[in-house]
């Protein structure tokens, strides 16, 4: 996996609440059989008119924001379907880091296992960093995951809590696989365990 | 010994490894596979020359992307869904794991046929690469959805990591009355808490009108756990998950049997453990609802009207906008007043023999409205055959209902059942997201019996004045 570790760059502004999986990337992207190659339709249907034209409006396409690697977004992102096209999506874009006041669950796991990082953060703050997204591609922020910070391009700075193992895995890149595979022996102790208390699984 | 809940006893049960701070290697019992959220695991796997660790506990079956439409073994899925479906063929022989093929009997979509075949037991963890599992856990299973870097990470392993959630509980008192279902209850628990008010919990649904649900209604009410943002939903098991399970094909037999029952009856909250949060409904207090807006907390009675922006607070107040916008809404009107286009029965929140029967119910000597477009597409292929033969297909047919074969359908929209632009559904399916099931369609949350009586007057409809 990818490692994160700091990240100076623009921010697109999406002040909306329950923005869902569906609508980071419509169903039809999912017939893929790989991860790659997403990113051009990320927000697909509210990015691109029935002709693939895009539209204008939509944040992503405004020239201040097509280079835009931070996503600032309201409530619940990310809530709805499980499916990890989801994040693939919004990396292949070039976006490495979400901010909201909150996310769901699946979403929230699986951007950590792409080498992205969402931070949650309280309204006020979230709004407060909107207001920084909006002012364009001049404001630059910065994320930095080891000092767990988040500065505005007025140099404003709002603290982020992260699970230490999550962030341990993000700062080094790590393979979550390659790490259990390490502790075979407690999943090996754990079967015969399990095997004799509850045969009939 | 502490008080326990539900939840903590089949946690406590599958924690194969504890870090210093708290992360657990949580072992996976049941892994269910579908076709889109599998070929990168899988291709994952090879790369790195790994084997499934625990094939006999995996189980693969496409539902998403099969077309619904008799002519199916004909063919008529796309090059990409077909690649898909045929990725899926091709691991599940490589890899040696349970597979029901399209053409199987036993296809269907796979938070069905999972408790059908037995495969999904009371106290197991089961996990799947798609939200919907929390269905699982009516039986009492502790089940969620997952990433595909996670199927993977259970493929390769049997395990995940995981920290473990807080504990919430659902409480619905008393008697539920005529005309409400599960799904009123599910969604109106949605609607009172929103769509993230479980997140960093798991849920356990209890009190006497879950109690007297059927394991068909349980499965509906745990279905949409994952919509109020729980990890996953839990109902303790009884006497009616035991008979439910008992002679399935995968379900234990004899001695075995008897000693998995003995171990279920130990899997329920014990008195005085802790819960985090608590939410208490009144059976009597829920009617049947219908959603209104491009999210699932967007709920109301059928008696009510469309909401106008003004009603709501923060960010919510733009998201009533958008939502009234693209749902081609106007406040004030009575929702018992909005005229739908299509009808939409089926999918894992409703689409097992139950919500068959209660739709038929109500459409049993009646024909739907003129120029409506109505379908049922059972969630599997099962449950097709046992509507067949108690004389639902042919309620149906005769109502002028499109009588299809097994799979996720309508209810995302992966395969030829689309809704097109501006067309307008009563749907029994799970999510009213903006574009969920085809480009610009509306859809209308609805239990089985409002969808029938929906058909019946071609406009969203009160299902107390069909009974």
């Amino acid at each position: 996996m990818d490692k994160f570790e700091a990240l100076t760059g623009i921010a697109a502004p999406m002040p909306l609440v329950n923005i869902d999986t569906d609508m980071i990337i419509p169903k039809q992207f999912l017939k893929t059989i790989k991860r790659s190659g997403l990113g051009v339709n990320l927000f697909d249907e509210m990015r691109y008119d029935r002709q693939g034209n895009e539209i204008p409006d939509f944040v992503l396409n405004k020239p201040q924001y097509r280079d835009a690697e931070i996503l600032v977004a309201g409530e619940n992102f990310g809530c709805g379907s499980s499916r990890e096209h989801a994040p693939w999506a919004i990396k292949d874009f070039g976006i490495r880091c979400v901010i909201a006041p909150s996310y769901a669950d699946i979403f929230y796991n699986n951007c950590f296992k792409n080498g992205i990082l969402p931070i949650a953060l309280p309204q006020e703050q979230v709004d407060v960093l909107m207001k920084d997204a909006e002012k364009g591609a001049n404001a630059r922020m910065t994320v930095d995951l080891e000092a767990q910070t988040v500065t505005t391009s007025d140099g404003e700075v709002f603290n982020f809590e992260v699970d230490a193992f999550k962030k341990h895995c993000l700062l080094e890149g790590l393979d979550d696989i390659g790490l259990t595979l390490g502790k075979a022996d407690a999943i090996k102790k754990f079967e015969a365990s399990a095997s004799t208390a509850r045969p009939w699984i | 010994m502490t008080a326990r809940t539900l939840y903590d006893k089949i946690w406590d049960d599958h924690v194969a490894h504890e870090a210093e701070d708290g992360t657990c290697l949580l072992y996976i019992d049941r892994h269910l596979v579908h076709e889109v959220t599998s070929p990168q695991a899988f291709e994952g796997l090879r790369m790195a020359g790994r084997k499934v660790h625990a094939p006999d506990k995996t189980i693969a079956v496409p539902d998403h992307n099969v077309p619904t439409t008799l002519d199916r073994a004909n063919g008529g899925m796309n090059e990409e869904s077909r690649i898909q479906v045929e990725a899926l063929d091709t691991n599940a022989k490589d890899f040696g794991i349970h597979y029901y093929p399209v053409s199987d009997v036993r296809q269907g979509i796979v938070h069905i046929v999972g408790p059908e075949q037995g495969w999904t037991l009371p106290g197991m963890t089961v996990v799947c690469g798609d939200s919907h599992t929390a269905t699982h856990g009516a039986f009492g299973a502790l089940a969620h959805g997952i990433g595909t870097s996670e199927v993977e990470h259970v493929l390769a392993t049997q395990t995940l990591i995981q920290k473990k959630s807080k504990n919430m509980k659902v409480e619905i008192t008393g008697k539920l009355r005529p005309g409400v279902t599960a799904k009123d209850i599910t969604l109106s628990v949605i609607g009172e808490t929103g769509t993230a008010g479980g997140t960093g919990y798991v849920i356990e649904y209890c009190g006497e009108a879950i109690r007297d649900l059927s394991m068909e209604g349980r499965m509906t009410v745990c279905n949409m756990a994952i919509e109020g943002g729980a990890r996953a939903g839990l109902i303790a098991p009884d006497e009616k998950t035991y008979a439910y399970c008992k002679g399935r094909p995968h379900a234990p037999k004899g001695a075995a049997w008897e000693a998995a029952e003995a171990y279920w009856r130990t899997l329920f909250t014990d008195d005085g453990a802790h819960f985090d949060k608590v939410v208490t409904i009144k059976g009597e207090d829920i009617a049947p609802v219908v959603t209104w807006g491009t999210s699932p907390e967007d709920v109301l009675p059928i008696t009510a009207t469309v909401p106008a922006p003004e009603d709501f607070e923060g960010g919510k107040v733009e998201a009533a906008k958008r939502s009234l916008d693209y749902m081609g809404l106007t406040p004030g009107t009575p929702l018992s007043e909005v005229e739908i286009d299509t009808v939409f029965i089926g999918s894992c929140t409703n689409g097992r023999i139950e919500d068959l029967r209660a739709a038929a119910e109500i459409l049993k000597g009646k024909k739907v409205k003129d120029g409506l477009r109505a379908m049922v597409v059972p969630g599997s292929g099962l449950v097709r055959a046992q509507a067949e033969e108690e004389g639902l297909a042919d309620i149906f047919k005769d109502a002028g209902f499109e009588w299809r074969l097994a799979g996720c359908s309508m209810c995302l929209a992966m395969n030829p059942d689309q809704l097109s632009e501006g067309e307008r559904c009563a749907s029994t399916s799970n999510r009213n997201f903006e574009g969920r099931q085809g480009y610009k369609g509306r859809t209308h949350l609805v239990s089985p019996g409002m969808a029938a009586a929906a058909a019946l007057t071609g406009r969203l409809t009160d299902v107390r004045e069909m009974m």
